[in-house]
């Protein structure tokens, strides 16, 4: 049995959205720009996967633009809302500690660009609080950028209420939603958010594709310059095929959703149970204001590749914030966030199941998992130090 | 493509010579869990002759491999052919590591190293402490090659 458990990294395309975009792929190549008839079958083949989206999501299609994916939609937020602010001589600007690095990079470069960036403390367990957002806004803070979910340890940040004190106080909110939308209920009024970005390949679609909610009337900066299309604000052919597959795929992770989150929440909480009875390891993250399918542990005395390395082989694919998986020589940004020793982060593990996961997968990991800790401690000389009492667990 | 050439995933799956020694002659442990990979080291000396080895080792898959190489490389061999041991030959004879992974086989060479220097102190042995370099580098994990 070979076991993905890997969804919060990229998920499988899905039937359905590959049968809507084979179309797009094969007879109907037209340009959406083109007047004639193929060109205007692929317009509106473009107009539905756009009304599609805003309709999960309960926006206007006008305040839909499509991207190249998750990445782009950060990084077009950002800028948009940096330079909103720049405009009325507002340069600061507050994230998280722990976001994706789509969201770290792009704050860092506009702090090289003479920009203000406050990066707010996620805590042991995740989650930043609505009033530490507001605590740290300014009169210049330009925008609020916090992730909806967490890509590593998939805790779920108070959207809702820090996009309340935004609004209060004047500022631009955007959240990086790669990680809940197709996943989570997320509906753009109700929760009051500006600005919003997606990836299909998060959800069952294809990747390379994205989208940016942006609420009317929050001016748009683009990131790639070029012809009219999504309105002006992203130049470049349209890539129909993809976008008809991140409708179709939303589409398709959207119904159903509470019963798809009901049972995912069973197979986490089993892989939960199961895997925090191996001694000395821990949970990273809150408890209960997490996604449905993302679990991170840490195992004390082992190394996360070798560990990863080991599951493949056993047919589990997961992934690490260890320091050698990521080829630094620190472990990840988001573990050192959470407080956690070095040598801790060191031993992490990263199992993201989702809708496509069944039972017995989860058994499957519950019974490789303990094989290969047990293995690795087993020719560990940190692990051997903790046995003898010559250093002190800290987990 | 793999990250790992075929060897390196067979040092990492079936490491040679891996456990703990009880009767070492020498122990020589370097890296630190900080930077994420630590190798532990035991010889056997007979002779001037290196008789036995074993290692365990905390890392990533190119640490353990570089551990299980190191070890079947100096096994059997006098001391001073083992400390000419480099993390270059390590490396070489798993058929090459990724360039980020090179500071791996650094730590298996010093692990070597270590082992031999704890074996000459505890036995008495009369040594150049120039042969072993500086103690402060020594688990060299920083100023490794191929990290930027
Ligand atoms: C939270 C988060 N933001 C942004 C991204 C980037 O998305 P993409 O890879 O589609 O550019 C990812 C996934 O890689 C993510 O998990
Ligand atoms: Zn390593």
């Amino acid at each position: 049995m070979y076991v993905y458990a890997d969804n919060a990294a990229t998920t499988a395309l899905s039937p359905k959205a590959l049968e809507a975009m084979l179309p797009y792929l094969q007879g109907e190549y037209g340009n959406a720009s083109s007047l004639h008839s193929v060109g205007q079958r692929a317009a509106e083949a473009l107009q539905k996967a756009r009304d599609t989206v805003a309709e999960v999501i309960h926006a206007d299609p006008k305040e839909i633009y499509f991207t190249g994916g998750g990445s782009e939609a950060d990084n077009q937020a950002i800028l948009s809302g940096a330079m909103a602010g720049a405009r009325k001589g507002k340069k600061h600007l507050i994230s998280t500690a722990f976001e994706h690095h789509a969201v770290l990079h792009t704050l860092k470069k506009l702090e090289s660009q003479g920009f203000e960036v406050t990066l707010l403390d996620v805590h042991k367990n995740g989650v930043v609080s609505a009033e530490e957002v507001a605590a740290a806004i300014r009169p210049d803070t330009a925008l609020v950028t916090i992730m909806f979910v967490n890509n590593e340890i998939g805790t779920i940040q108070p959207i809702g209420e820090i996009a309340k004190v935004c609004r209060e106080k004047g500022v631009l909110f955007h959240t990086d939603a790669v990680q809940a939308v197709g996943h989570l209920p997320v509906d753009v009024q109700a929760l009051g958010v500006d600005m919003l970005s997606m990836a299909a390949h998060k959800f069952h679609g294809p990747k390379g594709v994205g989208a940016l909610y942006v609420r009317r009337g929050v001016p748009v900066v683009n990131v790639i310059e070029g012809g009219q299309q999504e309105r002006g604000k992203r130049g470049g052919t349209e890539n129909i095929a993809g976008i008809v597959g991140m409708a179709a795929a939303l589409k398709e992770a959207v119904t159903d959703l509470e019963g798809h989150m009901a049972y995912v929440t069973g197979l986490r909480e089993k892989l939960i149970t199961g895997l925090t009875q191996i001694p000395h390891s821990c949970l990273n993250g809150d408890r209960e204001k997490r996604v449905p399918g993302t679990v991170n542990l840490c195992f004390e005395g082992i190394e996360g590749e070798g560990l990863l390395l080991w599951l493949d082989a056993k047919g589990v694919a997961a992934s690490s914030g260890s320091a050698c998986t990521s080829g630094s020589l620190d472990p990840s940004h988001v573990l050192l966030a959470l407080g956690l020793p070095h040598e801790i982060a060191h031993g992490s593990l990263r199992l993201s199941v989702d809708a496509w996961n069944t039972e017995e997968e989860v058994d499957h990991i519950l019974q490789v998992v303990p094989e290969v800790v047990k293995y690795l401690r087993d020719m560990s000389p940190v692990w051997d130090e903790l046995e003898r009492g010559e250093a002190t667990h800290l987990i | 493509m793999a990250l790992y050439s075929d060897k390196v995933m067979d040092h990492f799956q079936n490491p040679r010579n891996v456990g703990k020694m009880e009767d070492a002659d020498g122990i020589g442990e370097v890296g630190n869990a900080v930077c994420g990979d630590i190798m532990r080291m035991y010889i056997k000396v007979r002779d001037g002759i290196i008789t036995d080895v074993k290692f365990i080792t905390f890392g990533c898959g190119s640490a353990i491999a570089s551990s299980s190489m190191a070890t079947e490389m100096i096994k059997g061999k006098p001391i001073a052919e083992a400390l000419e041991l480099s993390n270059k030959a390590v490396a070489e004879a798993l058929d090459g590591l990724p360039a980020h992974k090179l500071h791996c086989s650094v730590l298996a060479e010093e692990a070597v190293r270590a082992a031999v220097k704890d074996y000459y102190d505890k036995h008495g042995v009369a040594y150049d402490p120039a042969i072993f370099g500086c103690d402060s580098c020594a688990h060299g994990h920083d100023q490794a090659p191929g990290e930027a």
